[in-house]
């Protein structure tokens, strides 16, 4: 059952996945309205398949790759629902839609993978851990988004072509500050995801391993994200430099992700 | 009708070209004294404003060199500039002058502050002498023109000025003016209408800095806003979020430098600014600046392509009204033309004269040539003398306004029909005074 409900969320998600396709032509308005009552539809069909998969047996994790990325598939949209409810505008649609129709499309189509769960672990612990990381990444990659359309918006107003598709993203401005805020959102979630992390290794093998490949990939991650939080404070960096800072930890994010595959601790993913 | 009229606009040169045709405030009164006393120019106007440079001139012949006017008095390359000229003759330049008072010609059709700067215009060129009688005719009947096209369309209801272009480009780039700060560099007219327009959709103060600082303090008082030393102009530009530049200044005031020094001291939040001076007081390489933002004038009317659009309805029907009244003025002109008048009325008392002597010739038999010399001399010395009060009646009728009623009372008064009048009685005339 999870599994179908889950593919009913994605049919939803499609029509966002048509509008971020055809925003950029006049049927854009109608399928902005439809594709934003498909995504809350999406969203409750994607909540009832998480629900009904750690409900009877007990048995989800996150720690199952098909899982984690429906989960951060849901948490993106929430994001995104936070940012429509603050500054009204689907214009991060344009790629979070997508982004989150590929991740449940992935996680609905894939098989579950074999959990190869290390003896001892601390399950709340390690569900924490993920949970927080991925709500981490999830404000991080519309965080992302903003950047991108802060670039397009920011070209298009150089450019001086005032009319058209661009005329329906929202106001440099408030793109700066869609991006700044779910950057800011996402910082603590991301900070205490890695407290929790350490804390699951410590206690699986009493101690942590630092020079694992996806420790030292999330820890950079979080350097990096740190550095963007950083210059936007201090010295104010915002379209290109930001756009490119944020697209560096999106990166690292997706090779801390991919990472799995060659790291000893984190061996969950054999889909 | 001999109106003959050169110039550029935004239609036809881009700003690069018209910043150094514009001729400044202060020196139109001396192009104008200049533009009458050029070969074969009876009486002359030029408007400069940001979209446009016009030189209107009745002409003696209708074939005045008006170029070679632009060639002495701007002294620069002809190749630069002539490319972009247009030139219009008789009905074509009452056409366009009407065209430009009623706004139609203008970058955002409907914008109200063209008439009032061919008013200056026409105030400036009465002042030196250089519009006295046909071409002020022609400027009075096109404000007429002008405020029969705002009553009567909705051209001008609907204008959207290049202010509320710029707030609207403002909103594209700050969301909300709530809070944002405006700079006023030069105290015009234009950057005063903008600066109201910022300000009705929440901006929260207004800076300005003027090269008079009286004016910029009675400017700012207008706002409540604050005037600001121009010498202090690069230290306190960094407060404002929105710059709209108006000055006269002939080279660039705010250089990428300056920009560059704003931005380090603005934390990079993004600044916006409007030069709508004609030469550009901001200089293009700003606007690729991270966060700077330039729009010139040019810049503006691309801005304002899709409203123009909207309109186009309500300006074919100014088109047609101003297609009547370019019939009407000629019409008007025809009958305020007091030379076919005069020619009928020499005509019709000459061959009263003739006849007279014809009836009496048979009467007084063979007479010497002496005596027929006389009396040819005596005649028209009668009829010079009586010709002459109404004739000059009219003449001086012809330099005022009212002259159609003295042209109709001398018609009926001398019972007179219409006739048409060449070059040819022209010259009759003159060797008739």
């Amino acid at each position: 059952m999870p599994t179908l409900w889950l593919r009913v969320a994605l049919a939803c998600y499609a029509f966002g996945l048509l509008y971020a396709l055809l925003a950029l032509t006049r049927a854009g308005d109608l399928l902005n309205r439809i594709a934003l009552h498909a995504a809350y539809l999406g969203m409750i069909f994607h909540f009832v398949s998480l629900t009904e998969m750690i409900a009877p047996s007990g048995q989800f994790t996150l720690a199952s790759v098909h899982n984690a990325e429906s989960v951060l598939g849901f948490l993106i949209m929430v994001v995104f629902m936070i940012v429509y409810a603050v500054y009204k505008t689907t214009s991060p649609g344009i790629i979070v839609f997508p982004l989150v129709f590929l991740l449940t499309f992935v996680a609905a189509t894939g098989e579950q993978p074999f959990l190869q769960m290390p003896p001892g672990v601390r399950r709340g612990w390690l569900d924490a851990h993920i949970a927080l990381i991925l709500t981490g990444y999830a404000a991080l990659i519309v965080s992302f988004c903003a950047s991108v359309l802060y670039l397009i918006q920011e070209r298009s107003l150089k450019a001086k072509r005032g009319s058209g598709i661009l005329s329906r993203l929202p106001a440099l401005e408030v793109i700066d500050e869609i991006g700044f805020r779910s950057l800011l959102l996402g910082f603590p979630f991301m900070t205490l995801g890695l407290v929790a992390g350490t804390v699951v290794a410590q206690a699986t093998y009493g101690r942590v391993d630092f020079l694992d490949p996806k420790i030292l990939l999330s820890i950079l991650m979080w350097a990096v994200y740190l550095v963007l939080l950083y210059t936007r404070w201090n010295a104010g960096w915002r379209g290109r430099r930001a756009a490119y800072l944020a697209a560096g930890a999106f990166a690292m994010a997706l090779v801390a992700w991919a990472a799995n595959y060659f790291s000893t601790i984190h061996k969950f993913a054999q889909s | 009708m001999n109106f003959q009229l050169i110039g550029v606009n935004h239609k036809t040169a881009p700003v690069e070209v018209r910043e150094r045709l514009a001729i400044p405030e202060s020196r139109l009164p001396d192009a104008m004294k200049q533009l009458r006393q050029h070969p074969g120019v009876d009486e002359g106007l030029i408007l400069s404003t940001c979209n446009r440079v016009e030189v209107v001139a009745q002409t003696r012949n209708g074939s005045a060199d008006l170029r070679a006017f632009l060639r002495d008095y701007f002294r620069l390359n002809p190749g630069e500039y002539e490319p972009h000229l247009y030139e219009h003759h008789g009905a074509e330049a009452v056409r366009h002058i009407f065209r430009v008072t009623s706004s139609l010609d203008s970058m955002v059709v409907g914008e109200p502050q063209i008439l009032g700067q061919v008013k200056e215009a026409y105030a400036t060129a009465r002042a030196v002498g250089a519009v006295h009688s046909q071409l002020d005719l022609l400027l009075t009947r096109a404000f007429a023109v002008a405020k029969r096209v705002r009553s009567e369309t909705a051209v001008g209801s609907s204008a959207v000025s290049v202010a509320s272009v710029a707030v609207e480009l403002a909103q594209k780039i700050f969301g909300s003016l709530h809070g944002k700060n405006v700079y006023l560099v030069g105290a015009g007219k234009m950057s005063e209408l903008a600066a109201r327009h910022l300000m009705a959709h929440g901006a929260a103060s207004i800076f300005v800095a003027n090269r008079t600082y009286e004016r910029a303090t009675k400017l700012a008082e207008k706002f409540n806003g604050q005037a600001i030393l121009f010498e202090q102009l690069y230290e306190t530009c960094d407060r404002a979020d929105i710059v709209i530049t108006s000055t006269g200044a002939p080279f660039a005031i705010f250089r990428k430098e300056h920009g560059e020094l704003f931005l380090s001291r603005r934390k990079n939040r993004p600044m916006f600014f409007v030069d709508i001076a004609v030469p550009r007081d901001v200089d293009p390489e700003m606007n690729k600046l991270d966060g700077i933002f330039v729009y010139d004038i040019d810049d503006l009317q691309q801005a304002v392509a899709s409203h123009v659009a909207d309109r186009k309805k309500e300006a074919e029907l100014a088109e047609s009204i101003v297609e009547n009244e370019v019939v009407r003025f000629q019409a008007r002109l025809q009958t305020l033309d007091v030379v076919p008048t005069i020619v009928s009325l020499q005509d019709h008392l000459e061959t009263i004269r003739q006849a007279e002597i014809d009836r009496v010739r048979g009467r007084l038999g063979s007479l010497t040539p002496e005596q027929e010399m006389a009396i040819e001399t005596l005649t028209h010395g009668i009829v010079n003398k009586i010709m002459h009060t109404p004739i000059s009646a009219l003449k001086t009728a012809a330099r005022e306004p009212e002259a159609t009623t003295v042209v109709d009372l001398v018609r009926r008064l001398f019972n007179l029909r219409e006739k048409d009048s060449g070059q040819q009685k022209k010259d009759k005339i003159g060797s008739g005074q």
